[in-house]
C-alpha cells in the first residue's frame, strides 16, 4: 500500500469527500487544532513535574495557574456543596472563573478542546467506522442528565464527592499528570463501551461532566453557525462527523437562527471540517449576521 | 413564541424587520412545544421513570462508595487533613498538596490503593512526612480539605504511632535498638524511652505519647525489623478511648482523641 492509499484509509468516512475536494489538511484543520489544544493543556500541567517549569499546578479539578489564578471544576464544586462542605473563598473564585470562561467560549468546548477522554472516545468511534462495527445498543441522550442528578443525590447521601469515585475523565487526566496506576481500567472500559456497545456511548449519552458544561453551554456566546445553509447539498457529511448530530438539524434545516444553539454541541467544528463547501463557520450569539434567519440579512437595507 | 414563517419557505423581509431585532430561534421553539403537547403524558411518564432510575443509581453509587471506603480506613492523610468524613466532601483530588510537598511524601491514590481514588495519602514505611515547619501541603490546599490555618506542623495529627508487636521489638528483647526513638523529629515529647523491669530484666521501652505524636511515620519508616513493630495508624484505629466504665479511675485525659482537644 502506498502512502496516499494509507492516508485515504486512515481518513474517517465523514471526512473523505471534503479531504478529496479540499485537501487532507483542510478537512482536518479544526481536528488538528483540537488535538494540539488538548496536548497543550496537558503539557502546561506536565512541564512542572517533567522539567521543573511550573506553569500550572494541580489538575482540571482544581489548579493554580502561574501561582496565582485559581481554577476549579463547577460540577465537582456542586457535588461538594451537596455533600455538605462549606467552600472557602479560593474555590468560589476558581469556579466563577471557569464558569465565566465557558459562558464566553461555549459550554462544551471543554469536551472537544480540553478533555483527554475525548481523544479516547473519538479514537473508538474512528475504529468502529474502520472495523465496520455497527452494533449499537440504543441509549437515551438524556441519561447523562439523570447521572448528574444521581451524582448530586449520592453526594448528599454519602457525604462525599460521589462521582469522583468513578469519573473516567478525572482518572485519565490525573493519571497523565500524576501517574495512572490501575486507573487505566476505567478508561479502557469507556473505550470498549464506545467501540463495541454504543456509538458515541460515553460522551454523548453518559458523561455527566460534559452534560454539566452543556447546561452552561446553552447560554454561551460562541456557537457554530450554519451560515451558508442555502448552499447545502445534503451530502450528510456533517451529520456523520458530529458526535451529537441532532443539534445540527434546527440550524441547517430550520428557518430561524443559523446558530447551533443546543447545549449538547461540543463546538468541536467537525461539521466545519467535514463540509466540502463551507456551510458552517464559528459565530457568536451577538452577531446579527449569524443569529438572524437569512431573510433578515440578504438584502441589507441602506443605513 | 410563534414561528413567523412556515418551515421550508423563505418569505421576503418584512418592512419593519431589521438585522438584529429578532434573534430568537423560532423554528426550534415551535417544534418543541408542539411535540410536547402531543405526548405530554408520555413525557411525564418517561420523566418519572428516569427520576426513579436516577434515585436507584444514586443509592447504588452511595452503597458502592460506602463499600469502597470501608477498606481504606488505614490511609494516612496529609498534615492538617480535616476529619475523614468531611475530608471526602471537601477534597477535589487536585493534587496541589502533592505538588507542594518538597519530599514527595504524598501520592494521589489510584484504583486499588488504600485511599479513595484520587485522594492524597502517604505510606509511612515508604516516605514519611518530614514535618516541614511551615506545612506547605496544607497551605496549598484550595478547598479547605487540609486546614491552611494550621499554626505549625505539631498540630498536624496525621495519625498515631503504636507499638503493634512488642514481642518482636528489639528493645523488648533486651537490646538497645531504640531507632524509633532516635529518628523521631520530636523525641522526648512524642516518644520517650522508659526504664522498666520486665521478668527481672532492666529494659528501656519506647513509649509513644498520644497527645504529642503527629503520626509523621519516621519511627515506622526506620524500624529495623523486616516488618515494622511500630506503625502509624489513623487515630480512630490507633487510639483507645475511655468508656463509661472507667474501671474506678477518673478520666485523666488519656484516651480522648487528640482531634477533639
Ligand atoms: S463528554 Fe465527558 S468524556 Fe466526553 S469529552 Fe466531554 S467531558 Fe470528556
Ligand atoms: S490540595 Fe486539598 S483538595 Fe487538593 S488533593 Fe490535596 S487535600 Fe485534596
Ligand atoms: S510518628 Fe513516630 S516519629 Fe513521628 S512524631 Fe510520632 S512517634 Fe515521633
Ligand atoms: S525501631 Fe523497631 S525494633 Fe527498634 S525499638 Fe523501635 S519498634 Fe523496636
Amino acid at each position: 500500500m502506498n502512502r496516499k492509499a494509507a492516508v485515504e484509509w486512515l481518513t474517517s468516512d465523514a471526512r473523505t469527500y471534503a479531504a478529496e475536494r479540499r485537501g487532507w489538511l483542510y478537512a482536518h484543520r479544526f481536528w488538528l487544532a483540537r488535538r494540539a489544544s488538548q496536548a497543550l493543556v496537558l503539557a502546561i500541567f506536565l512541564t512542572g513535574p517533567w522539567l521543573g517549569l511550573w506553569i500550572a499546578r494541580g489538575n482540571f479539578a482544581s489548579s493554580e495557574i502561574l501561582g496565582v489564578l485559581p481554577l476549579a471544576d463547577p460540577f465537582i464544586f456542586v457535588q461538594s456543596l451537596a455533600a455538605g462542605h462549606r467552600p472557602i473563598l479560593l474555590s468560589l473564585i476558581g469556579v466563577a472563573t471557569i464558569t465565566a470562561f465557558y459562558f464566553l467560549v461555549g459550554g462544551r468546548v471543554y469536551c472537544s478542546w480540553v478533555c483527554p477522554v475525548n481523544v479516547v472516545t473519538d479514537t473508538a468511534h474512528w475504529l468502529r467506522d474502520k472495523l465496520g462495527l455497527t452494533r449499537d445498543r440504543k441509549l437515551d441522550r438524556r441519561t447523562r442528565l439523570w447521572i448528574i442528578a444521581a451524582a448530586i443525590l449520592a453526594s448528599f447521601l454519602s457525604g462525599t464527592i460521589a462521582w469522583e469515585f468513578l469519573n473516567p475523565v478525572s482518572t485519565l487526566q490525573r493519571g497523565i499528570i500524576f501517574g495512572i496506576g490501575a486507573g487505566w481500567g476505567i478508561v479502557a472500559a469507556v473505550f470498549m463501551l464506545d467501540l463495541f456497545v454504543t456509538r458515541r456511548g460515553w460522551c454523548s449519552h453518559l458523561c455527566p461532566v460534559g452534560a454539566f458544561y452543556g447546561l452552561i453551554g446553552k447560554h454561551s456566546l460562541v456557537r457554530v453557525s450554519a451560515i451558508n445553509r442555502t448552499a447545502c447539498t445534503d451530502c450528510g457529511a456533517c451529520f456523520k462527523a458530529c458526535p451529537e448530530p441532532h443539534v445540527i438539524t434546527p440550524a441547517l434545516k430550520g428557518t430561524g437562527t443559523h446558530l447551533i444553539v443546543s447545549g449538547d454541541c461540543t463546538n468541536c467544528a467537525a461539521c466545519i471540517d467535514s463540509c466540502y463547501i463551507d456551510v458552517f463557520e464559528y459565530g457568536t450569539r451577538l452577531s446579527s449576521r449569524h443569529a438572524a434567519p437569512e431573510r433578515f440579512i440578504e438584502p441589507q437595507p441602506a443605513q | 413564541m410563534k414561528n413567523p414563517s412556515p418551515i421550508g419557505q423563505h418569505p421576503a423581509p418584512a418592512e419593519s424587520a431589521r438585522p438584529g431585532t429578532e434573534r430568537a430561534p423560532p423554528a426550534r421553539k415551535a417544534e418543541k412545544t408542539s411535540s410536547s403537547a402531543v405526548s405530554r403524558r408520555d413525557f411525564l411518564g418517561g420523566a418519572a421513570k428516569s427520576a426513579g432510575v436516577a434515585c436507584l443509581a444514586a443509592v447504588a453509587l452511595d452503597q458502592f462508595i460506602r463499600t469502597a471506603r470501608s477498606t481504606e480506613a488505614k490511609a494516612l492523610r496529609p498534615p492538617g487533613a480535616i476529619d475523614e468524613e468531611e475530608f471526602l466532601s471537601a477534597c477535589v483530588r487536585c493534587g496541589l498538596c502533592v505538588r507542594a510537598c518538597p519530599y514527595d511524601t504524598l501520592h494521589l491514590a489510584t484504583l486499588g490503593d488504600s485511599a479513595a481514588i484520587g485522594t492524597p495519602y502517604f505510606v509511612a514505611r515508604e516516605t514519611p512526612c518530614f514535618m516541614c515547619h511551615d506545612v506547605p501541603c496544607a497551605k496549598a490546599c484550595p478547598t479547605g480539605a487540609l486546614n491552611a490555618e494550621i499554626p505549625n506542623i505539631r498540630h498536624a495529627d496525621m495519625g498515631l504511632a503504636v507499638l503493634v508487636d512488642h514481642e518482636t521489638c528489639l528493645n523488648y528483647k533486651g537490646m538497645h535498638c531504640s531507632i524509633c526513638y532516635r529518628v523521631c523529629p520530636i523525641r522526648n515529647e512524642a516518644i520517650t524511652l522508659e526504664k522498666q523491669t520486665i521478668k527481672g530484666r532492666q529494659m528501656v521501652i519506647p513509649v509513644v505519647h498520644s497527645t504529642k505524636c503527629t503520626g509523621c511515620g519516621h519511627c515506622e519508616k526506620h524500624c529495623v525489623l523486616e516488618e515494622a513493630a511500630i506503625r502509624v495508624l489513623p487515630r480512630p484505629l490507633g487510639q483507645g478511648k475511655a468508656g463509661r466504665n472507667n474501671a474506678g479511675r477518673g478520666l485523666t485525659g488519656h484516651g480522648s482523641l487528640k482531634r477533639g482537644v
